[in-house]
């Protein structure tokens, strides 16, 4: 379960309608307690694949070290990731399975069709190591 | 001593710590300390030839150590090692099979409380 306030829930869905067509991607900052990671800001992120832009995305890591950073001094740990898909479903795809590695962290995927935010869907990350990782559907809570 | 910081999917593998002092000459020296530490942390971070995995970025304060002397870097006294595995991703290769996984994996689909949608 992923607990979000109103207000990062709307800014990431937002990020997505501004990026368009591009895929945006941003850093979750919460605490997290078992299966429950409850966000308390998010962080957005410059997309780094300028070559393929509306159907990729990668955070440079010197941003994440830095949002990291930055979190740790505010008591916040990073508890997810959230990226869209323009004029794709809200659904993980082969790729985002492949390239995700921070288990038992929340990956949201917001569908931003024609310029509009449409769905945002939350998958954790998991299983216990990279040969049997796994999505798993996870309910999102407006807080 | 140097701090390393440990990513949060790894802190369960170092007894939930989010910091772990180590002494240690280079970057490769620290890596060593931690995991003979905390040795569960080992097959997330290294291959089984016992090379740094692809994904895994380590920055020595604000830099990558690729771009330094990779593990060979030598440490100052308070330094601060972060490990950042990477964070990528795409709407690419979007695969019906993978959704279909899914809806085996949980048969129940997420109940969403959004107000833009009409689940
Ligand atoms: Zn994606």
């Amino acid at each position: 379960m992923l607990k979000i306030p109103q207000k990062e829930y709307v800014a990431i869905r937002q990020h997505g309608e501004e990026t368009y067509p591009h895929e945006c991607c941003g850093v979750l900052l919460g605490t997290a307690d078992g299966d429950e990671r409850v966000v308390t800001s998010s962080a957005r992120c410059g997309n780094t694949r300028v070559d393929s832009p509306h159907n990729r995305y990668h955070i440079d890591p010197k941003e994440l070290v830095r949002i990291q950073r930055e979190g740790r001094d505010r008591g916040e740990d990073i508890v997810g990731f959230y990226h869209s898909h323009p004029d794709h479903p809200a659904r993980w795809s082969l790729t985002d399975l492949e390239e995700a590695h921070w288990l038992g962290c929340s990956y949201v995927i917001t569908s931003v069709a024609k310029g509009k935010a449409d769905l945002t869907n939350s998958f954790e990350l998991a299983g216990d190591g990279e040969s049997q990782k796994k999505f798993l559907d996870e309910q999102i809570q407006i807080v | 001593m140097a701090k390393i910081h440990i990513p949060t999917p790894l802190r369960q593998y170092a007894d939930k710590h989010a910091t772990v002092e180590v002494n240690a000459g280079t970057v490769g020296e620290a890596l060593t300390g931690l995991v003979s530490k905390h040795p569960d942390l080992r097959r997330h971070l290294y291959t089984d030839e016992g090379k740094l995995r692809a994904f895994v970025n380590v920055y020595l304060n604000d830099e990558d150590i690729r771009y330094l002397q990779k593990e060979g870097t030598a440490l100052k006294d308070n330094d601060s090692i972060s490990i950042v595995p990477s964070i990528a991703g795409g709407s690419q290769d979007i695969d019906e099979v993978a959704n279909l996984r899914i809806v085996e994996l949980n048969s129940a689909l997420p109940t969403c409380c959004c107000p833009a949608c009409c689940c």
